[in-house]
């Protein structure tokens, strides 16, 4: 199962914090999940760039990939961290670098996509995956974070969270479905493809389906209520906030604390406990299937 | 009276040196600090002394108290005094999940809301919320009083057996063979006696209060009830 | 002219006589059917595993003189206090309410003797329990009945049951009859009702927060107890992954044969995979996380003589636990009943309706009058009997195949009958390499 967390940031003065606030909360939610961790951070963007988050199999690996993307694509930026990598280039080059990658560097995966947000998941203990990745320095208005202990499906980087659902948007989930086999197999007839058997991989293609299909984000959690079943927590990133989702039956923990300052979730209150001024915050859990969001 | 810093004292020992205690014991008064969270802080106590924790705690605090008393100055996470066997337990703020969670003895005071599933399976134990419950609560309940000053959630007393359900505020809905029953004096009584134990000093009038409990109709299984299992 | 020969009349394997009535029962009762025992229809099993004995390039153990030893360590991970058994055999869990106390006495006494354990049910531990059997795993279920800290401080360990081989999923089940005076005083529940049992634990839903519920039941405990996670067998791999995640000490795993007292019989008999499928899935996950024979793992479900033990260590397994076969020793079923039996509208061999109360060997019952059949001292003395073979009938099997402990036995040392059952318990089929399903490593 998983240990999950969120911030969003209402003081810009927090802003530098974010990455550092967040790694604390991640090396919290260790013993929830201890096979693998990943974190969603929402920074700086530009308006007309997108940033793309890569993956490679290695650092090496993922090293030469981007310095032969910077040689056919003249406008991108990169930054390196560990096996994954930033790439910011114009709106208007994304697809090509896209169809690029898919012809030259079919060991490298686009792991998230968007103006602001950047996603990083490795297999390994959550606090050495936040070190990898350099997660305390970063900064931003808004990060989730994800800990992974796998019930069925393998231990790999794949089956970590979060899933990237659109532009800008990702998901993690604490729980389990009960009927994402079947649902994967109709989303692969609506033309969504899938890397592995987790069934988080398939909640998030459903959003991303639904969001095509024309509803929004908050519409698509809402009908998710009926069609995803099982147990489930869910904390969406969008660009300007994050939302919550808890299904009918509500097992599954959920801990929310809102200050001036910011609203954090938590899978236990314990990851809550080392924010500033927690001892002021109003703390709740979310109601059952019941949709949230926070955004600027 | 100890006081011990969770900041620096390991959990395991804290307990360890708790449960090491006699009933005749000198060291009445306890103190914690610095609880973060941590979960099933002074959880398995079994003598008649008072454990102070002051801020928020995890998962199980008191879990399967015995005797003891336990005051939370914070809030409690999921399941605080599980199958609490006699004692009083004291919430100052809110608590998670699953509250007094298969207890089957004792008191437990929550000054803020319980969440779901607040007295799930209770067999005995008396609970008393000032706030709120959330849904499902007193799920298949069997003994106990659960006195309630604000609302309560969705399915109340869904498949309950022979616990009492006293419910001052709203009630979202009723669960499988819980109904509205007959307020008598004495379930007022009642009402009185366990506000007494747990430190109400008349402020709270038991005529507001509904009764709730089983309709008896899923003791013996009957075909036409099938719905409902 | 003759007139025309009729065909002989045929029974439908589909609509058989058992289905026939089992449909008349419904339609007249509008409830489903309810009984005791695991499943019954033949599924791949243990018959079709046969062990390679002895030959030129192995070598034998002498009997007696040469010892083969039986015992099996339980806990060691975590544990400050783990479990040393004499035999690898132990009593798997059934509640005082389901079973008489003169059978939890006899359990007790059988075990005690051998030198293995006894388990509590759903329904909390008895003061006969606890004074008769050395050995007590006592069991945390969802119904959380009789749960106290005081018993699970004198228990030697706890089993967290998450759910059982003939329903996994399901939660425990009593009916009225069944609920007498005592019964319903541990409990907490009216006398003479039909008991709802919950399927989930109350307090805690997912190995995540399963781990932290552990962690309570050791700081309660001060560490001193082993923690056992019992599942009926169902994902066995990941199961055991994340039993071993959650923090246990022990896992135990549960085939559909294995026995419940009362439960819908399409439970017992559609849902659960057979123990023979789930042991190497199992004992893989361990072996994955580097665990095997760190985290034990105790296999049940149809264990009915030496052989099924020994070729369920050979799989892999650190120990069996036996439930039906034990109330069998005991005298369930026993044909010396058979006019008893008759009259319940059954025969010897075919009697569940355990649910009703009314076992003429007083195991299955609360009734005072039939319980009273039942001879705790005589009872104790068979089950110790049944043991003992079961122990002397593996070591057998163990010496002749060269090995000096029980679990040294191996899947090398086994091959199958059937293709199934070689895919299941991924080994060759009897006289060829070939193991269905799987590469050639295995």
């Amino acid at each position: 199962m998983c240990g999950i967390v969120g911030l969003f940031l209402k003081d810009p003065a927090l802003e530098p914090e974010l990455g550092r606030l967040t790694a604390g909360m991640l090396a919290t939610m260790s013993d929830r999940g201890p096979d693998s961790a990943g974190f969603a951070v929402y920074g700086a963007g530009q308006a007309g760039q997108t940033k793309l988050t890569l993956r490679g199999p290695s650092a090496t690996a993922i090293e030469e990939t981007v310095a032969e993307i910077e040689d056919a694509f003249p406008g991108a930026e990169a930054s390196l961290h560990d096996t994954h990598a930033v790439v910011a280039l114009p709106d208007q080059e994304v697809e090509a670098l896209v169809k690029w990658l898919e012809r030259e560097a079919t060991d490298t995966e686009i792991v998230g996509r968007g103006t602001r947000m950047e996603i990083f998941k490795e297999v390994g203990l959550p606090s050495s995956v936040a070190e990898r990745f350099g997660l305390a320095s970063m900064s931003g208005t808004h990060a989730i974070g994800h800990t992974r202990m796998a019930t069925e499906s393998a231990v790999t980087t794949d089956g970590a969270h979060p899933y990237s659902t659109g532009n800008d948007q990702c998901l993690v989930h604490n729980g389990s479905l009960s009927n994402h086999n079947n649902l994967r197999r109709e989303l692969k007839r609506e033309g969504l493809e899938f890397e592995t058997e987790n069934d988080t991989e398939v909640a998030a293609g459903y959003l991303t389906w639904r969001m095509r299909e024309g509803l929004s984000l908050g519409d698509a959690l809402k009908v998710g209520l009926d069609d995803l079943d099982g147990f489930y927590t869910f904390v969406v990133g969008t660009e300007n906030g994050f939302g919550v989702l808890r299904d009918g039956i509500a097992c599954k923990p959920a801990v929310m604390a809102e200050t001036d300052q910011y609203v954090a979730f938590g899978s236990e209150y314990r990851v809550l406990a080392t924010l500033p001024g927690i001892e002021q915050a109003r703390i709740w859990e979310p109601e059952p299937a019941t949709v949230y969001f926070w955004e600027r | 009276m100890p006081e011990v810093d969770l900041d620096v004292t390991p959990l395991r020992e804290l307990n360890a040196a708790l449960h090491r205690l006699t009933p005749e014991t000198n060291e009445r008064h306890w103190v914690i600090d610095h609880p973060a969270g941590r979960h099933a802080i002074a959880s398995g106590l079994n003598v008649p002394i008072t454990v102070e924790i002051n801020g928020p705690v995890g998962y199980y605090c008191a879990g399967m108290n015995k005797l003891a008393t336990v005051v939370v100055n914070g809030s409690a996470g999921v399941g605080v005094a599980e199958n609490m066997m006699s004692g009083f337990v004291h919430v100052a703020g809110d608590a998670s999940q699953s509250a007094g969670a298969t207890g089957r003895g004792g008191l437990l005071r929550i000054d803020g809301n319980a969440s779901s599933r607040c007295g799930i399976s209770m067999k005995g134990i008396d609970i008393v919320v000032q706030g709120s419950v959330g849904h499902m609560s007193a799920f298949m309940a069997q003994a106990g009083n659960l006195v309630v000053f604000g609302d309560a959630g969705d399915s109340l007393g869904d498949s309950i057996y022979e616990a009492r359900l006293f419910v001052r505020g709203g009630v979202k809905s009723l669960g499988a063979d819980c109904i509205e029953k007959e307020m008598r004096d004495e379930h007022k009584r009642a009402i009185h006696e366990v506000l007494t134990r747990a430190g109400f000093d008349g402020e709270v009038d038991p005529n507001e209060f509904k009764r709730y409990g089983s309709a008896r109709k899923l003791y013996t299984f009957n075909v036409d009830h099938a719905g409902e299992y | 002219m003759d007139a025309t020969p009729r065909t002989t009349p045929r029974k439908s394997a589909t609509f058989d006589d058992y289905t026939l009535s089992e449909i008349r029962r419904a339609a007249a009762s509008g409830i489903y059917d309810i009984r005791g025992g695991g499943a019954k229809r033949k599924v791949p099993h243990f018959d079709d595993l046969l062990f390679l004995g002895a030959s030129m390039s192995r070598y034998p153990l002498e009997g007696y003189r040469e010892k083969c030893a039986t015992d099996v360590w339980l806990g060691t991970r975590f544990a400050e206090k783990p479990l040393h058994l004499k035999i690898p055999i132990t009593i798997a869990g059934m509640s005082f309410g389901s079973l008489s106390a003169q059978a939890k006495e006899s359990l007790g006494r059988g075990a005690s003797q051998m030198g293995t354990s006894t388990t509590t049910g759903d329904g909390g531990m008895t003061e006969e329990e606890r004074g008769h059997s050395t050995i007590l795993v006592y069991q945390l279920l969802p119904s959380r009945y009789g749960m106290n800290p005081d018993d699970l401080r004198r228990a030697d360990a706890i089993e967290i049951v998450i759910g059982q081989g003939a329903k996994p999923g399901g939660g425990g089940m009593l009916l009225g009859q069944k609920i007498s005076d005592r019964v319903a005083e541990m409990r907490t529940l009216p006398k003479g009702i039909d008991q709802r049992s919950a399927c989930r634990h109350p307090d805690w839903t997912g190995p995540d927060d399963l781990e932290i519920k552990i962690q309570e039941l050791r700081e309660i405990t001060d560490w001193q107890k082993p923690i056992y996670i019992k599942v009926g067998a169902s994902r066995p791999y990941y199961d055991t992954a994340l039993a071993v995640k959650s923090g246990a000490d022990v896992v135990v795993l549960d085939g559909m044969q294995g026995g419940t007292a009362a439960t819908q019989e399409v439970f017992i008999e559609h849902v659960g995979l057979p123990i023979l499928g789930a042991i190497r899935p199992a004992v893989q996950a361990l072996q994955d996380l580097g665990m095997h024979r760190k985290v034990q793992l105790i296999v049940s479900g149809g264990i009915r003589s030496g052989a099924d033990v020994a070729k369920a260590l050979a799989l892999g397994a650190d120990a069996v636990s036996i439930g039906t076969a034990a109330l069998v020793a005991l005298g369930d079923n026993d044909p010396l009943y058979e006019n008893d039996y008759q009259d319940l509208g059954t025969t010897a061999g075919a009697y569940d309706d355990w649910h009703e109360g009314r076992c003429p060997a007083g195991i299955t019952t609360q009734d005072p009058g039939l319980a009273a059949r039942l001879d705790p001292v005589l009872g104790g003395r068979r089950l110790a009997n049944y043991l003992s073979v079961l122990t002397l009938e593996t070591q057998t099997i163990a010496r002749a195949c060269g090995k000096s402990h029980v679990h040294n036995l191996e899947p090398e040392d086994l091959v199958a009958l059937t293709v199934e059952a070689a895919a299941m318990a991924k080994v060759p089929l009897a006289g060829t390499d070939w193991i269905p399903g799987s590469k050639s490593d295995r």
